[in-house]
């Protein structure tokens, strides 16, 4: 780990270097450090897309999320539990725990997103029996109210095994805190996001991304104080604006693209205006209410204060109407559809989104990644020839 | 007709023609026993068909299209309702070698090669004039997803609704997945109260009114074919087991979908039931001699289900219990519908007692007592590409099975519906390889 501490993150740029370091940790330094600096802490991973951090939170333990290998690991062990077509996050997320780099982890929570998912969080029932599992089934009727109460009692059972885990209660009050804390923190992105829209040449998707899942690897009470600096920062940078495509990029919510593709996306003359990259981390479209009972207001926020995501299977309104109403509102030229290679709600997705394309005349183009590649000439080309015939049309 | 001419005899007629190969001694003996229950079979799911072309033509019927896992086919059954399965529709059209147009239409339209070929041949043949050899398959009135486990039922019903604009409820049934294996309280108060709300769109769309006695006379259909089910699963306990719980399973599974809750489908279970008690007290098997048995984990390759049997067949190896005839209800450890309780066990059915609503690691316990109680020397994994649901973890699976409990398994890949995904010479080397190393250890053991 580098000489940097949190102490010495003044300024954007040491923040951007001190999150490039930390995301590409296997090892998870900055977390283990959290854990060693007080008596009794504890550690909860979990896996993409949505957690209720503020469940971990409140019962005093640190939230991590982890969101497999990237292309900082090799798969030796977890390719022979898992087929080759089956997506990578799944066999990295396995491999991190085979190759005992979760250890310090006290649990794992998983949730309803998929099948490969669902069943990777049985192997690591099964693989790790020192760790405690959590599953969490999101409700899937949006069109009934008990969904909310059923969800409210999901939370409550989901709340007593941390309890049990971190050896205390979470009582209104803590869940509250914890709340609050992390509205501050999804406002803090929100405003950052409206940057991007509005003057994509202050801060760049690799940037936001960066910065974004960072949170997921330190304290949050570090990371309010990062990011709010931060966002006074960003307004005042001076950078041209550059003659380049404005895009929105759906598709990449769980396994995630190298931050190099990224880069390579807006270098090959894209401004990614927004993205689902990180998705779970950014999912109230406003604050949380802070009410007498916290489990219902989160539980409520779920279904009515959220995003649109695929893997909500929200029958409300057609699969794509949001992408398109995004499209629109931002003022975009394009859409980018990245997909995970072997991505099953991705790709099923991606069969409607052509046909909103399609119907509502949206220029886009269709690319497939996966988390360990090092090489993106293909995606570099596909995107620069794309961007041709948009900028020359 | 010429004389080099060869024509095989149809298996329905009984005398073999003259000048022509006799065929086999084993495949006649086959023909024989699945004949009663085999003809009952097509009789009834005939019918079935008719009742969907009709309704296609607009003859009549509300069409509910439905998942085969853990449904609540009884309520829909106590409107007069239709039950339309997407997924029996797609593994006839593999079966009848019809699903790789259907497949490659979808994928031309954006679906992928790495989805899962049931949608993508569903798909296909919905955009592609819903007629089957076997029916027109009607466009759905309503489309109620159970979502019991399996995420790509969510995608597959929310695709039909954007392409049919048909009312659709998202029945949302938690997972299994407390420590205890049970759902709590609240899950099942959340279905109960779903499967009221699915009453009253029921009652809209048919003008009925819900008769409560009727369900209860259903679910109590449901029950005595659920305990015939259970009760026939148990007969290949015995050596020989009276019939291949894989293979020939299929041939009893289409009317436990499709007509279950009816007096139908009760009298095809009594008489499969009887036939295949019959079978067991005469100590008859489909093969000629039992030499091996095996548990067998994962959905068939249905456009190569012959050519899939003979792998097995030719070493006598039978196939005593299968997951894949659990995936519509698992009733051989104890669950039984209850028609003084119909909606808290048609709830209790979705919840716990089907295979795609349980963990993974309760389809390995489900196994282990398969193997142990139903005295198996083998577990066959037949991991299918497009079902991630049954595939993704079966090396875990192997590990488990192979280095805890010393269990000899075998563990191949194939595809359920898309014909392209199926490597024969390469299947039946490891098939071959597999048998002959539980032969020689056999030899072993006894010297």
């Amino acid at each position: 780990m580098g000489l940097m501490t949190l102490a010495d993150l003044k300024s954007l740029a040491s923040t951007l270097d001190f999150a490039r370091e930390v995301t590409v940790d296997v090892e998870y330094s900055e977390a283990k450090q959290w854990l060693a600096g007080g008596a009794g802490r504890k550690a909860i991973g979990y896996f993409p897309i949505y957690t209720p951090v503020e469940l971990i939170h409140a019962t005093g333990m640190l939230p991590l999320g982890i969101v497999g290998g990237g292309n900082q690991i090799e798969i030796a062990h977890a390719d022979s539990r898992f087929q080759s077509f089956v997506c990578s996050i799944v066999k990295s997320t396995l491999e991190l725990g085979l190759t005992d780099r979760l250890k310090f982890l006290s649990g794992m929570v998983f949730h309803s997103i998929c099948d490969p998912a669902r069943n990777l969080s049985s192997v690591f029932e099964r693989n790790f029996p020192g760790m405690h599992i959590e599953y969490i089934h999101f409700p899937q009727n949006f069109a009934s109210k008990s969904s909310t109460v059923y969800l409210e009692s999901e939370y409550r059972r989901i709340l007593d095994g941390l309890e049990k885990v971190a050896g205390r209660k979470a009582l209104a009050d803590d869940l509250n805190r914890s709340i609050s804390l992390y509205n501050r923190i999804r406002a803090t992105l929100r405003s950052l996001d409206k940057i991007r829209v509005a003057s994509p040449q202050l801060l760049s998707a690799t940037e936001s991304w960066l910065l974004t899942r960072l949170g997921m690897l330190i304290a949050p009470e570090d990371y309010i104080q990062v990011l709010e600096r931060a966002l006074a920062e960003v307004p005042t940078r001076s950078a041209r604006l550059k003659d380049r495509i404005r895009v929105i990029v759906e598709g990449s919510f769980c396994e995630q693209p190298p931050i190099g593709l990224i880069e390579c996306l807006e270098e090959a003359g894209c401004y990614i205006l927004d993205d689902d990259f990180l998705r779970g981390w950014r999912w109230f479209t406003s604050d949380v209410p802070i009410e007498g009972n916290p489990l219902h207001a989160l539980a409520e926020s779920y279904a009515d204060r959220s995003v649109s995501n695929g893997v909500k299977h929200d029958l409300r309104e057609p699969k794509a109407a949001h992408m398109v109403r995004n499209f629109r509102e931002t003022k975009a030229d394009a859409v980018i559809f990245m997909a995970a290679k072997f991505c099953e709600p991705a790709l099923f997705d991606y069969a409607l989104y052509r046909r909103a394309f399609e119907e509502q005349k949206i220029p886009h183009l269709f690319l497939e990644f996966e988390e360990k590649a090092w090489i993106y000439d293909r995606a570099r080309s596909e995107v620069e020839t794309f961007v041709e015939s948009l900028l020359f049309d | 007709m010429a004389n080099d001419q060869l024509i095989m005899p149809e298996p329905s007629k009984g005398s073999s023609p003259q000048k022509v190969p006799v065929a086999p001694q084993k495949e006649q003996k086959k023909t024989e026993y699945q004949g009663k229950m085999h003809l009952l079979q097509k009789e009834m799911i005939g019918r079935y068909y008719d009742q969907l072309t009709a309704c296609a033509e607009g003859r009549g019927g509300k069409a509910v299209y439905m998942m085969i896992s853990g449904n609540p086919v009884e309520l829909i059954q106590a409107f007069d309702m239709i039950p339309v399965y997407p997924e029996v529709n797609a593994l006839q059209l593999a079966v009848k070698k019809q699903s790789l147009p259907f497949i490659l239409q979808a994928e031309e339209m954006g679906y992928s090669i790495d989805n899962c070929a049931y949608v993508k041949a569903d798909i296909g043949m919905y955009f592609g004039g819903r007629k089957t050899p076997f029916a027109t398959i009607p466009k759905p009135d309503l489309i109620l997803c159970n979502y019991v486990g399996c995420n790509v039922y969510l995608q597959w019903f929310e695709h039909l609704q954007e392409y049919s604009g048909a009312e659709t409820y998202n029945l949302d049934i938690p997972f299994c997945r407390t420590e205890s294996g049970e759902p709590t309280p609240e899950d099942i108060a959340y279905v109960v109260k779903q499967l009221e709300e699915v009453i009253v769109v029921c009652e809209k769309m048919t003008g009925m009114k819900f008769d409560y006695k009727k369900l209860q006379r259903i679910v109590g259909l449901s029950a005595e074919t659920g305990e015939l089910w259970s009760e026939i699963k148990k007969l290949t306990r015995r050596r020989p087991a009276p019939f291949d719980a894989y293979f020939d399973s299929v041939t009893m599974m289409a009317p436990l979908y499709c007509l279950r809750g009816t007096e139908d489908g009760l009298r095809f279970f009594e008489e499969a039931y009887k036939e295949m008690k019959e079978k067991a007290d005469r100590q008859e098997g489909p093969l000629p001699e039992e030499k091996f048995r095996f548990v067998i984990e994962g959905p068939p390759p249905w456009p190569h289900l012959r050519t899939f049997r003979d792998m097995f067949s030719r070493w006598g190896a039978v196939a005593v219990a299968s997951t894949y005839s659990t995936v519509g209800g698992l009733w051989e450890f104890g669950f039984k519908h209850d028609p003084q309780r119909p909606l808290e066990s048609i709830a209790m059915h979705m919840l716990r007692w089907n295979l795609t609503n349980r963990s993974m690691l309760q389809r390995y316990q489900q196994i282990k007592s398969y193997v142990e109680d139903w005295n198996a020397d083998a577990l066959v994994i037949h991991s299918v590409k497009s079902c991630r649901l049954f595939s993704a973890g079966q090396g875990d699976m192997r590990e488990y099975f192979t280095k805890d409990l010393g269990i000899p398994t075998l563990l191949i890949e194939s595809d359920l519906e898309d014909p392209r995904y199926f490597a024969e010479a390469q299947l039946r080397n490891r098939v071959d390889a597999f048998f002959e190393s539980l032969e020689h250890k056999r030899l072993l053991a006894k010297h």
